[in-house]
C-alpha cells in the first residue's frame, strides 16, 4: 500500500528535519493508511489472531452454504439410481406410436433416460405361462442399475432370464424354446437377472428379436428425467404434449419419497450450517471486541490529540472493513477448498464452487467486524481519554 | 490459598467469567446439538427412506410363475401356492421385530364387475389398510398405509373387518363410480368408500380387506405375498456373504446385524414355506443414499466441532490477555510460573465443567427442537454423551487457553504492571 521502508518504531529519535522532509514529499492521505498499517504490523499477534478469526469464520460459512447449495444436485444423482419416476403407457389401444422413444428422447435431450418395454405372454414347451419382455438391453442397463446381472445379453437370440423363470424354463443354463400365437423361437440364456420384484419371473430379449418373433411393438416407456420434482412436472407436460396418442404417468411412488428426504436433508443441513454460522460470527466478534478494546490507549491518544470524532470512527471502520474483506476473500478459497474435499470423499464428485456465495460471505463478514468496531467505540466514546490513559 | 484464589476470581470479575462461560456454554451447545443430530440422521432418514416402500418380499417357496402384466393378473388365481395369514403376526416375534416398520399382505384375485349388461374382467387386491394386530402381548397396526404411502384416497379408507371397497382412480373413471356408490360384482354389491390413486398399475384394480378377498377366491387364510417394510443397515462385505459358509461367530454377527440379508432370513424363519427376496430397487440404493447422508452430516459436525472449539479458544484467550495485570501482580509477589499457569487452568477447567453442563443442557433442548421441527419425531441424546461432551468442553477450552497462558507467565512483571506489554 506503501511505498515507504518500515521506520523503526521510536520516530522521536530522528532528527526533525529528517521527519518533515520525509513528510513534506507524502500526501496528507498517507497518514491514514500508515496509521491503519503500524496498527496492524505493531500488534501483529492481536491482528493475526482477529485476522485468523475471520478467516475461518469465513471459510466454515463459505464451505457451509456452497454444500446446502450443492447437496441437493448431488443427492439428485443418487436418487436417479432409484430408476425411472415416469411411466409412458398406451392409453389402452395397444402399442405406442413406432416412433415414440424417438420422440420422448428428443423431448428430454440430456435431461434424462428412457428404456423402451413391449410385453407379451408365451408358452414353454411344456405349456406354462410366462412374461417375455422386450427391451434395449444398452438402456435398460442406465436406467435400471439396481438389477443384478450375471451377465448382459449381447449377441442375437439371447436372453436374460430372471431367477424364478429360470427355475421353470431353463434350470441347467440350457437353450429353451418359446411359443407366441403359434410362432416359435429357440433362444439362449445369456445371464441371470435379479430384483426381488416382479422382473424376476419374466425373460428378458432383444427388442429387434423380439418384434421379429411376435411383432407387438413396446407399449410402455419408462423415464428417468434428471432434476427436480418441479423438472420432472414439466418434462411430463412436455412427453405429453409430443405423444398425445399416449398416457405420460409420474412415478409418485419415487417422486414423493426423494422430495421427502431431499427436504428433510436440506433442513437438517440449513439448521446445522445457521448454527455454524452463527458460532463462527459469535467468535470473530469476540475476539475483534476484544482488539478494538485492548487499543482504548490507541483511541485516547488520537483523541488527545484532537482527532475528530468522525475521524476516529472512519479509522476504526476502516480497519475493520479491511480485515473483513481479507478475511472474506482467503476465508472464501479456504471455503471452497474444504467444499470441494467433503464432495470428494462422500459424493465422490467435487462440489462446484459457487461464487454467488462471494458477495454473501463478504458483506456477512464486513458487517461482522464493522459491528465488533463499532461497540466498543461507542463504549469508550463516553470515557474521557485521560482516564484511559492513567490506565484505569 | 490457591482454592481461595480461585474462588475470588469468580467472585470479582462476574462479568469476564460469564463471557467466557456464555462462550463455552454456546460452543458446547452447538457441539451436543449437532453429535446428537448426526448419530440421529441415520435413524431418522432410514424411516423416511421407508416412503419408498417394502424393501422385502415374501412369496410362497414352491410358487408357480408370476403372469403379470402392468398390473393385471393373467395367473388363474387358484393356481400356485398360498401363505397361511395365521403367521403373519410371527414376523413381530422375530430378532429384529423392531426394525419392522410394517407389512401388508396381497392376496389378488380375478372378479367380474357388471357395467350395464356387458361385464369386464378386474384384478381385486385384498390386503390389510390398517389392521390391528396382536402377537404375544403386544399390540400394533400394520397394513398398507404404512408399507405404501403414496397410496391416497379420496374418500376414506375402509374398515378392515367391513366389506367395504376402495376403487383404483381409473377404473373408477371408467365405471363412472363415486364413493358412497355400489359396486356390481354380480354376486355381491360392495359399498365404494373410496377412490384410491397410487400412480401406479393399483389404479385399474379394486382394493379391499383381505378377509372380503379370501372369501371372493374361496381360500380362507390364504395370503399370495407379503411386503414388508424393514428398517435396514447400509450394505458391506460382510453383508453380502453367504450364510452357510460361515463360521458361527460370524454368523452370529450377521445374524445380529440388520442387514436386508439377514432380516430376509428371519422372515423365512419365521413364516413357514417362505421365500423372502430383498426388491433391489429400493434396498439397495437406499444404502447408499443413508451412506451419503450420514457421512455428509458427519463432516458437517466436524465442521461445527472446529467452529465451537475456535468460538472457545477465541474467547478464552481474551480473558487470560485482559488479566495482564493481574499476573504482573502475583510475579512481583513472587508467584512462579507453574503456579500462575496452575491458576489459568484450574479457572479454564472450572468455566469447561459449568459452561460443558449448561451448554449439554441447552444442546439437548436445541437437538430436540431441530428433531421436532424437521423430523416430527424426537431426537434422543444418549447419556453416554455427557462425559465425552464434557471431556470435549474441557480439552478445548484448555487447548484454546494454552497459548494465551503461555504468553500471559512470559509478560515482564515490571511492564505488566505498567500497562505496556
Amino acid at each position: 500500500m506503501t511505498s515507504r521502508p518500515s521506520q523503526p518504531a521510536a520516530t522521536t529519535q530522528m532528527s526533525a528535519t529528517d521527519v518533515s522532509s520525509r513528510r513534506a514529499d507524502s500526501p496528507h492521505q498517507s497518514m491514514f493508511l500508515r496509521m491503519l498499517l503500524r496498527a496492524a504490523m505493531l500488534r501483529r499477534g492481536r491482528a493475526t489472531s482477529a485476522l485468523l478469526a475471520m478467516i475461518v469464520a469465513a471459510a466454515v460459512a463459505t464451505a457451509m452454504m456452497n454444500l446446502y447449495v450443492d447437496v441437493q444436485a448431488k443427492l439428485r444423482t443418487e436418487f436417479r439410481n432409484y430408476g425411472a419416476n415416469i411411466v409412458i403407457v398406451d392409453n389402452g389401444r395397444g402399442s405406442l406410436p413406432t416412433n415414440a422413444l424417438q420422440v420422448v428422447e428428443s423431448t428430454l435431450g440430456d435431461r434424462g433416460l428412457a428404456a423402451p418395454f413391449a410385453y407379451v405372454v408365451a408358452r414353454t414347451s411344456d405349456g406354462s405361462s410366462v412374461v417375455v419382455v422386450g427391451t434395449d438391453f444398452n438402456r435398460v442397463r442406465k436406467l435400471d442399475r439396481w438389477w443384478k446381472v450375471s451377465a448382459w445379453p449381447g449377441a442375437a437370440e439371447e436372453t436374460l432370464v430372471g431367477t424364478r423363470a429360470a427355475a421353470v424354463v431353463s434350470p441347467q443354463g440350457k437353450p429353451f424354446d418359446l411359443s407366441f400365437q403359434g410362432h416359435t423361437v429357440h433362444v439362449r440364456p445369456a445371464g441371470m437377472l435379479e430384483t426381488g420384484a416382479a422382473e424376476d419371473s419374466r425373460i428378458y430379449m432383444s427388442l429387434s428379436d423380439f418384434v421379429s418373433w411376435t411383432d407387438v411393438q413396446p407399449s410402455t416407456i419408462e423415464v428417468a428425467a434428471t432434476g427436480s420434482a418441479e423438472d420432472a412436472t414439466t418434462a411430463i407436460q412436455r412427453l405429453a404434449q409430443a405423444l398425445p396418442a399416449a398416457e405420460v404417468r409420474p412415478v409418485r411412488q419415487i417422486l414423493e419419497g426423494e422430495a421427502r428426504v431431499l427436504n428433510k436433508t436440506r433442513a437438517t443441513l440449513l439448521a446445522s450450517a445457521v448454527l455454524i454460522i452463527v458460532t463462527a460470527a459469535l467468535c470473530v466478534l469476540a475476539t475483534l471486541i476484544g482488539w478494538v478494546f485492548d487499543r482504548r490507549r490507541d483511541f485516547a491518544i488520537m483523541k488527545a490529540l484532537g482527532a475528530s470524532e468522525r475521524l476516529i470512527n472512519v479509522f476504526f471502520a476502516a480497519e475493520a472493513g479491511a480485515l473483513g474483506v481479507a478475511g472474506a476473500l482467503v476465508g472464501f478459497v479456504i471455503g471452497i477448498g474444504v467444499a470441494a474435499w467433503i464432495g470428494r470423499v462422500n459424493f465422490h464428485a467435487p462440489v462446484v464452487a459457487r461464487f454467488s456465495v462471494l458477495p454473501v460471505v463478504m458483506a456477512g463478514s464486513v458487517a461482522v467486524a464493522l459491528l465488533s468496531a463499532v461497540l466498543p467505540i461507542s463504549l469508550l466514546r463516553r470515557v474521557q481519554p485521560a482516564t484511559i490513559l492513567r490506565g484505569e | 490459598m490457591f482454592v481461595r484464589m480461585v474462588y475470588e476470581s469468580f467472585r470479582r470479575q462476574k462479568r469476564r467469567k460469564l463471557l467466557a462461560g456464555i462462550a463455552v456454554t454456546l460452543g458446547v451447545t452447538v457441539a451436543t446439538a449437532m453429535i446428537a443430530v448426526a448419530t440421529d440422521i441415520g435413524d431418522k432418514i432410514n424411516r423416511e427412506l421407508r416412503r419408498y416402500g417394502a424393501n422385502l418380499l415374501v412369496t410362497p417357496q414352491e410358487d408357480t410363475l408370476d403372469v403379470e402384466i402392468g398390473g393385471v393378473n393373467l395367473k388363474p388365481p387358484s393356481d400356485g401356492a398360498f401363505l397361511n395369514e395365521a403367521d403373519l403376526p410371527k414376523i413381530k416375534g422375530m430378532f429384529w421385530r423392531n426394525n419392522i416398520v410394517g407389512f401388508a399382505p396381497m392376496l389378488p384375485a380375478n372378479v367380474n364387475v357388471r357395467t350395464g349388461n356387458d361385464s369386464k374382467p378386474v384384478t381385486l387386491l385384498g390386503t390389510y389398510l390398517s389392521k390391528q394386530l396382536r402377537f404375544g402381548k403386544e399390540d400394533f397396526v400394520t397394513g398398507v398405509r404404512i408399507t405404501h404411502p403414496w397410496w391416497k384416497v379420496q374418500g376414506a379408507w375402509p374398515d378392515d373387518n367391513s366389506n367395504d371397497i376402495l376403487l383404483g382412480e381409473r377404473l373408477a373413471a371408467k365405471l363412472d363410480l363415486k364413493p358412497g356408490d355400489h359396486l356390481d360384482l354380480v354376486d355381491r354389491e360392495p359399498r365404494v368408500t373410496g377412490i384410491l390413486s397410487t400412480g401406479g398399475s393399483e389404479d385399474e384394480n379394486i382394493v379391499v380387506p383381505l378377509a372380503l378377498a379370501q372369501e371372493i377366491l374361496g381360500r380362507p387364510g390364504a395370503v399370495r405375498r407379503i411386503y414388508v417394510s424393514a428398517l435396514t443397515k447400509p450394505e458391506d462385505a460382510l453383508a453380502r456373504r453367504d450364510p452357510k459358509s460361515m463360521g458361527p461367530e460370524l454368523f452370529d454377527r450377521w445374524y445380529c446385524s440388520p442387514y436386508v440379508q439377514s432380516i430376509a432370513y428371519q422372515l423365512q424363519e419365521a413364516i413357514p414355506h417362505s421365500h423372502v427376496e430383498q426388491i433391489r430397487q429400493v434396498a439397495q440404493n437406499e444404502g447408499t443414499v443413508l451412506l451419503r447422508i450420514k457421512g455428509l452430516m458427519l463432516l458437517v459436525t466436524l465442521a461445527a466441532l472446529f467452529a465451537s472449539a475456535l468460538a472457545v479458544s477465541a474467547a478464552m484467550a481474551t480473558a487470560i490477555f485482559e488479566r495482564r495485570g493481574e499476573v504482573g501482580l502475583m510475579k512481583a509477589l513472587g508467584a512462579g510460573n507453574t503456579a500462575v499457569a496452575a491458576l489459568f487452568f484450574a479457572e479454564a477447567m472450572l468455566l469447561a465443567l459449568l459452561g460443558g453442563t449448561a451448554g449439554f443442557a441447552g444442546g439437548t433442548l436445541l437437538a430436540r427442537q431441530i428433531g421436532r421441527s424437521i423430523f416430527d419425531s424426537q431426537i434422543t441424546i444418549q447419556p453416554v454423551l455427557f462425559p465425552v461432551i464434557l471431556a470435549i468442553a474441557v480439552f478445548v477450552t484448555f487447548a484454546g487457553s494454552a497459548a494465551a497462558i503461555r504468553r500471559a507467565v512470559r509478560f515482564d512483571p515490571v511492564f505488566a504492571l505498567r500497562g505496556e506489554a
